[in-house]
């Protein structure tokens, strides 16, 4: 008990220091106002006394037969043997794993969802190379069934990103996986948005084939940097980088107070395109690259020096292990797929051993990624198959290590790892009960809190969310997930 | 169609001998994925590329290798599913892409047969074979027409022809609306029509005729029950069509996809039609899988119906994913031993291999792998491929590329380009 407790409390230090991204500070420039707020908020919920699993922290810690109490939307306690307070709802987790909700951070259900008609073929604007002016979440069909399959999957907060036709492809959003009819009451309140970029063949196919630059990686480049000279031209007419003092505000709060940035704006017109490039290299928007070879990476850490922005991180980066120690050097995170590689060149060199690779520098920070509505709903899986394919190259990684990679790490990377990730008191109820050890095609998130509402049950159906769309439909098949 | 399979696998047994070391795989799990079922603690003797002996406490013969399983799995090697393996290198890069033909003028080309450009040195072929795969359906795809050609079973050993007789690939539903008229409606109208073709009910010169005269001989072939045509479906009404269709033509068929071929369980194993689908398809990706679910492969098994594995997306390259397919199904229902059939047994049975390749057996091909744990969980993997009794060298591109950085900067400080692996 005592040494539980010491360590649950030395946690909290760890999870500090190793929140490297601090998150964006709420809209601290204009640039990142937000007039389609957040109307998040939490489903209902009870405290609940989880007891006696095997809980994996998220942050380096395996805690066996301990218990996890919610209560208020957080987590109030981590140790064995906690006394149930009144009114707590004992749940006997003997045998069952623990882990934070997990995290996807790219993803585009609701943008390219299920069915996969034309009509909803929303995540790519591949009308010019440059679309920092869209933003994915106004994308969003909040019915996407993928949706409800990647909750039954222990996903609790997920990035959708727009596409990767565009060098720059717009805004992302960081979204609750809670069922909704809007993407509002989704959105994760105070979450920075999520800037999308992309390397390489995608944007240079898309327009090459369109006669129209880029149709080259040196055209490729080219549009990146003048893109972000007209950003960097608009934000010093605009009063340069952050606000000497920027206005303490909370997220809810209207910018329309005369202290915001406009307040001092030269009066030029509001450019949303350069709005949104502006607020990346004030800090305030993330930026996510898609980027798959290690000298293209290279390429955009030295892109993000020129113009003064950080790179959260690289996705997809299938050739992420050959610039491991440099992605760990320069902190940015590495996105990727346990094995996709050879559909095309640039994922030519693609190895199983990648994201264990990302992993091992110090500093480094590796996540497990889907973006495909069959991944997201096992991303434990598909770090079970990095841990499988490591240990056969020698490397062995405890679970209490290889969780971050579908957590923490993914919650640094989003902005949001002073509120989920980790399993700590303070933070978000964001908790997914397993059957059995997660890292086994077998386990099954048998329960999943998000805010400490028990938003699935595996055992329960009526836990068991169902998006319109298959309201009525005919084909259900007995006992089916969705 | 049985003396054609037997006669191409004689040819096989030759070209797989060459080079075949004789081992005894001593106490190991074996998971027969035959009548025998799991045997523990047993031997397995290999000789002249075949099994010669199961059981426990075998003599090693003189000059024959021993290898300890210490009680570790030992399989068959597995169907990778149906892919493009070594028709395919890029996919994104059409010159390395073979497995489609594309002819205007005169789409139906039954006669079209992927096999022949069949690469056997695919670096794709040591990326699969690595993760305990020993063969798989190449399979030709649509380009231009929803009869999209004939395919067949390689043995990924490096040998160069297919075994087995040919398969036949058909696309039904949405997938193949703009190939048709754009309505699946018509794809029985063009398919009646090159029946009757086939059947000589239309004179060879006919202005009407879809098929050449080559594909018309290929297609009687099929109907007249010679190899299996594998239909790729997904729609529970469009499997009722097409099992009204193989009955009143008499062929044979297998269903490749299947989201909801659950609903019509009892209808295929009444029909004996063998199911390869990709148990991890539980989303209405389009209006032809609403009523997918992961409780597919338990419900049809349940049934009678004999299930394979096959992925619907990137099957090629991620030919080794088809182990989670089978894991995940026994996760949602599906006896482990029939999961474990799903990936030997069933497919090399379906497709008329089943006499060499599919169980561990006395007489059969000694293509087996021993895992470090349980073959159809994720976090244990192959530690060893025998195919035709040869130990398969457990390298490939990606593992050269893995070893090449896990070492990092070589001595005197030059780049990875200087390392060239073992």
């Amino acid at each position: 008990m005592r040494h539980l407790l010491l360590a649950t409390a030395g946690l909290a230090v760890i999870g500090t220091a190793a929140c490297g991204l601090a998150p964006a500070a709420f809209a601290a420039s204009r640039f990142a106002d937000d007039p389609y707020p957040s109307t998040y908020r939490p489903l209902p919920s009870e405290p609940v006394l989880l007891r006696n699993a095997t809980v994996l922290t998220g942050i380096g810690q395996r805690l066996d037969g301990a218990d996890v109490l919610m209560r208020d939307g957080t987590i109030a306690e981590i140790g064995s043997g906690l006394q149930a307070p009144a009114g707590v709802r004992v749940v006997d987790a003997s045998g069952k794993w623990i882990t934070p909700g997990i995290i996807d951070v790219h993803s585009h259900l609701g943008v390219y969802p299920s069915p996969g008609v034309r009509a909803h073929s929303d995540g790519n604007e591949m009308t010019a190379p440059v679309t920092a002016n869209v933003w994915a979440e106004h994308s969003v069909w909040p019915q996407d069934p993928g949706f409800a399959a990647a909750l039954a999957g222990g996903i609790t907060t997920l990035q959708i990103l727009p596409g990767s036709a565009n060098l720059v492809g717009g805004r992302g959003v960081t979204l609750r996986n809670v069922p909704a009819t809007s993407y509002q009451a989704m959105k994760f309140p105070g979450a920075p948005w999520g800037l999308k970029m992309a390397c390489g063949e995608n944007p240079k196919r898309v327009y090459g084939g369109k006669g129209t630059a880029p149709s080259t990686r040196m055209g490729n480049v080219a549009g990146y940097r003048a893109a972000f000279i007209d950003a960097s031209e608009y934000l010093r007419k605009n009063g340069g980088g952050k606000p000497k003092a920027p206005p303490k505000r909370k997220w809810w709060q209207s910018a329309d107070e005369g202290k915001g940035d406009s307040a001092g704006d030269a009066g030029g017109k509001r450019d949303l395109k350069l709005d949104t490039l502006a607020g990346a290299i004030n800090g305030d928007i993330l930026v996510h690259v898609h980027c798959y070879r290690a000298d293209e990476m290279t390429t955009m850490i030295d892109l993000a020096k020129e113009f003064g922005f950080r790179i959260a991180a690289f996705h997809h980066g299938v050739e992420a292990y050959k610039v491991a120690d440099r992605l760990a050097e320069e902190g940015i995170c590495g996105a990727l797929w346990a094995d996709w590689w050879g559909f095309k060149m640039e994922a030519f060199d693609g190895i199983q051993e990648n994201i264990a690779l990302v992993d091992r520098p110090r500093n480094g920070c590796a996540i497990v990624h889907s973006d495909s509505g069959e991944g997201i709903q096992r991303l434990n899986q598909e770090a079970a198959k990095v841990i499988a394919n490591a240990r056969r190259a020698g490397i062995e990684i405890p679970p209490e290590r290889a969780i971050a990679w579908l957590t923490s790490n993914a919650a640094r990377s989003l902005g949001v790892a002073d509120r989920t990730g980790s399993l700590e008191a303070g933070k978000l109820a964001d908790v997914v009960v397993w059957n059995q050890d997660p890292f086994s095609v077998y386990a099954h998130a048998e329960q999943v809190y998000i805010d400490g509402a028990r938003i699935y049950d595996r055992h329960d159906p009526s836990r068991q969310p169902r998006s319109d769309f298959m309201l009525g439909q005919p084909a259900a098949a007995p006992g089916g997930a969705l | 169609m049985l003396h054609a399979g037997l006669c191409a696998t004689g040819l096989l047994g030759v070209a797989a001998n060459v080079g075949a070391q004789d081992v005894l795989i001593r106490n190991a799990t074996v998971h027969t994925a035959g009548p025998q079922g799991t045997l523990q603690g047993t031997d397995v003797l290999v000789q002249g590329g075949t099994i010669r002996a199961v059981g426990a406490g075998l003599a090693a013969p003189a000059g024959v290798t021993t290898v300890d399983a210490a009680g570790k799995p030992l399989t068959p090697a597995l169907f990778g599913g149906i892919t493009g393996i070594g028709l395919e290198e890029v996919s994104g890069e059409a010159p390395t892409v073979d497995n489609a033909v594309s002819l205007e003028d005169q789409p139906m080309r039954p006669e079209f047969d992927v096999t022949l450009a069949y690469n056997p040195a695919s670096m794709l072929v040591p990326v699969a074979r690595v993760e305990g795969l020993g063969f798989t359906l190449l399979a030709a795809d649509t380009g231009k027409a929803f009869v999209a050609g004939q395919g067949g079973v390689v043995r990924l050993d490096g040998s160069a022809d297919p075994i087995g007789p040919r398969a036949l690939f058909v696309r039904l539903g949405a997938g193949a609306s703009d190939l048709s008229g754009k309505s699946r409606a018509a794809q029985w109208m063009l398919l009646d029509q090159m029946v009757a073709e086939a059947r000589g009910r239309v004179p060879a010169d006919s202005p009407h005729a879809l098929l050449t005269p080559a594909g018309r001989a290929v297609l009687a072939r099929y109907l007249g029950g010679q190899g299996r045509i594998v239909v790729k479906v997904d729609r529970a009404a469009d499997i009722r069509q097409l099992l009204r269709w193989a009955a009143r033509e008499r062929v044979r068929i297998a269903i490749a996809g299947g989201a909801e071929a659950w609903q019509l369980a009892p209808q295929l194993a009444q029909a004996q039609v063998p199911v390869f689908l990709d148990a991890l398809g539980n989303l209405p990706g389009n209006f032809d899988q609403i009523g997918a679910t992961l409780r597919n492969a338990a419900l049809l098994q349940a049934a009678g119906v004999e299930v394979a594995f096959t992925q619907a997306g990137d099957a090629s390259h991620n030919a080794r994913k088809v182990r989670q397919l089978a894991g995940n199904a026994v996760a949602n229902g599906l006896p482990w031993e029939a999961g474990l059939a799903g990936l030997t047994r069933v497919p090399a049975q379906a497709l008329g291999v089943g006499d060499r390749l599919g169980t561990i057996a006395v007489g059969r091909s000694a293509d087996l792998v021993l895992w470090s744990g349980d073959p159809l969980d994720v976090i244990h993997t192959a530690q060893q491929v025998w195919l035709g009794g040869r130990a398969m060298p457990m390298r490939s591109r990606q593992t050269e590329l893995r070893d090449r950085y896990l070492r990092g900067t070589g001595e005197g400080g030059l780049p990875p380009a200087y390392s060239h692996g073992p």
